[in-house]
């Protein structure tokens, strides 16, 4: 759509600039105007693409059912219908998958934190036997895939007896792979001077307490940068808890329970459109709140 | 990957044996591996494990959650080989990633050059709009999207407002449309990462090559093509990479979107896997092991020739300088 819209930019551009010996300085004093108002237009046409969907749904969701598709393309709801979203709160239970959602998602933030902060400041500042191995085992593991690896990681939780437990589903998350906020400890630690970890040592200072008192709290933005990344993958994930859950309806996610909903409910478009924006609201939230950390953290990484 | 930076003391030099001094250090670098031990453990337990598991799983038979399986060596392999479902799953999954991952690209790089250049306006706006679907969750963009392509919906209702349709369709039940629908909605909620990805790819072209550029009359098209584009290259290889390896991973999203249907025409090969080992009213543990290891594969094989052509290009680069 928008890859030719590119290119009659400059061609627009052309057309203007009539006699070809003018040509080369009216380019570079005059901008091509209407090629820039059409690139404009394309870009906000494509804006309205991309917001339609959340302005539907948060309409859809103080509709009457029947509204929803009775009304045309009106998005405006003759008498919003608050009580969508007090239904799918306590009758169809997202007070209780929300609940599962926070605590699963704190968990495996707090889990990969911790794991890939204490990983990434010995890989990242020492060289110790083994460590050659390990790197290669974390590289070729980077792409796997999380419908390859599924089967085993139930198995397994189910012989852990943990199968319809929270920290099952915080271990399955959070346990393996992960390996890129590791390598982003790695790097950070690696470039902090050595005289840290000297001039601490000479305060009588042990391994524990200089990674703790020292090191740990200097490397807060990959700490936000990891937080953020995980908060994101935890809070939309969705094959494990599924899997997880099937015949645990009680620790359902936002995510589970809301697949869960349309199978029970299916004509409750409204219901559904109410705890779809109950599930998205403090992702969304948290992302308007904290959008350029999140935008620096996925161009960070990205950069690493 | 890591610089190596030497350890803190002292390796003991001189005739003791090599075999006592690797003992010697371990014992003393005893805290570095306690360190380790949680990654070590849990990436252990949650990712080599299952990567060496599913291989055995696959030469099982193995019946729903009972205890273990049979060992029938290659029978289940043989058997996928046969499944006209699965090769079906394999092509839907080879359709969406050779459609969706240029549209995902392509579209993304028109959008960051777009945002990237001085004149336009509010190009912070438009960065966080294009990457609000990013931060939502798949399983239920999939849901909302089952009712905004619904016939009645309003993408259908538009469509036959301004005449693009002639009566109403649900592209999400429609076979052959059901797939594209998926990628189409794949690629509205992932377009915004990716733009991020090139935006930060552009920022490390210098502005000087762009003055360079215009000086020499190469403005608009001709500057991309000859000067912005060589330089994205290498950018290029790794951003397909990582848009290729997420194009295989989309469960979520058809799940819930069309969970495969209808009659299997945008079944994955995940929801596959899925359906053969927790959706089946006769669970088969290894025959969607076997699956899974020939889904492992393809998404390894995909991933080194793109690491390879990410080399090819960097080396072409070097020798650019």
């Amino acid at each position: 759509m928008t890859p030719p819209r590119i290119e009659t930019a400059p061609e627009s551009g052309r057309g203007l600039a009539a006699p070809p010996a003018q040509k080369r300085s009216s380019r570079f004093l005059r901008r091509p105007r209407p090629g820039q108002t059409m690139v404009f237009v394309g870009l906000l046409v494509l804006a309205g693409l991309w917001i339609y969907p959340f302005i539907w749904l948060v309409s859809a969701s103080l509709k009457s059912s029947s509204e929803i598709f009775g009304r045309g393309l009106n998005l405006f709801p003759e008498d919003p219908v608050w009580e969508n979203y007090s239904q799918a709160w306590t009758e169809v239970g997202f007070d209780r998958y929300f609940l599962n959602s926070v605590l699963i998602t704190g968990g495996t933030v707090l889990l990969i934190v911790i794991r890939s902060a204490l990983a990434g400041y010995v890989l990242g500042r020492f060289d110790f036997i083994g460590k050659k191995p390990l790197i290669a085992v974390f590289l070729i593991t980077f792409f796997l895939p999380e419908g390859y690896t599924i089967i085993p990681i139930t198995q397994l939780t189910d012989q852990l007896g943990l199968l319809n437990t929270h920290l099952g589903v915080i271990l399955g998350l959070g346990a393996g792979g992960q390996i890129a906020s590791t390598l982003l400890y790695a790097g950070y630690f690696r470039q902090l001077p050595k005289e840290l970890e000297e001039c601490a040592r000479l305060d009588g200072a042990g391994h524990f307490r200089i990674f703790f008192q020292v090191m740990f709290p200097l490397a807060w933005p990959i700490t936000a940068t990891v937080t953020i990344l995980t908060f994101l993958f935890a809070w939309n994930t969705y094959l494990l808890p599924l899997v997880f859950t099937l015949s645990e309806p009680g620790l359902r996610t936002l995510a589970v329970g809301m697949t869960v909903f349309v199978g029970e409910y299916d004509t409750d478009w409204s219901g559904m459109a109410a705890a779809a924006v109950i599930s998205l609201l403090p992702v969304i939230a948290v992302f308007v709140v904290l959008q350029r950390k999140f935008v620096d953290s996925i161009a960070g990484a990205v950069k690493q | 990957m890591a610089t190596i930076q030497q350890p803190s003391r002292t390796t003991p030099p001189g005739p003791l044996p090599q075999r006592r001094g690797r003992l010697r250090r371990i014992r003393q670098d005893w805290w570095i591996y306690l360190f380790l031990l949680p990654t070590i453990l849990g990436y252990g337990a949650y990712t080599v494990y299952p990567l060496v598991a599913s291989w055995w799983y696959a030469f099982l038979d193995w019946p729903g959650f009972a205890a273990t399986g049979t060992f029938v060596g290659i029978e289940n392999f043989e058997r996928l080989l046969e499944d006209d479902l699965f090769w079906n799953a394999f092509w839907n999954s080879i359709v969406f990633l050779v459609v969706a991952v240029p549209l995902r690209v392509g579209l993304a790089l028109a959008l960051a050059l777009v945002l990237n250049r001085a004149k336009t306006p509010f190009k912070g706006f438009f960065r966080t709009l294009f990457f609000l679907p990013v931060v939502t969750t798949g399983a239920i963009i999939g849901i909302v999207f089952t009712l905004l392509l619904d016939a009645g919906g309003p993408v259908s209702l538009a469509m036959v407002k301004s005449g693009l349709l002639d009566s109403p369709a649900n592209f999400v039940a429609d076979p052959d449309t059901s797939l594209y629908a998926g990628i189409a909605v794949w690629v509205w909620k992932w377009l915004g990462i990716t733009m991020i990805y090139w935006l930060a790819a552009l920022q490390t072209i210098p502005r000087d090559v762009h003055e360079a550029a215009m000086i020499d009359g190469a403005g608009g098209w001709r500057e991309f093509r000859h000067v912005t584009l060589p330089l994205l290259v290498p950018f290029l290889v790794i951003i397909t990479l990582i848009d290729t390896v997420a194009a295989l991973n989309v469960f979520d999203l058809m799940q819930t979107l069309t969970g495969g249907g209808p009659s299997f025409s945008s079944e994955v090969i995940e929801i596959f896997i899925f359906r053969t080992a927790f959706q089946a009213t006769v669970p088969e543990l290894g025959y969607a092991s076997a699956a899974a290891v020939l889904f492992g594969l393809l998404t390894m094989a995909i991933a080194v020739v793109q690491a390879l052509g990410f080399r090819w290009a960097r080396r072409q680069m070097g020798g650019a300088r």
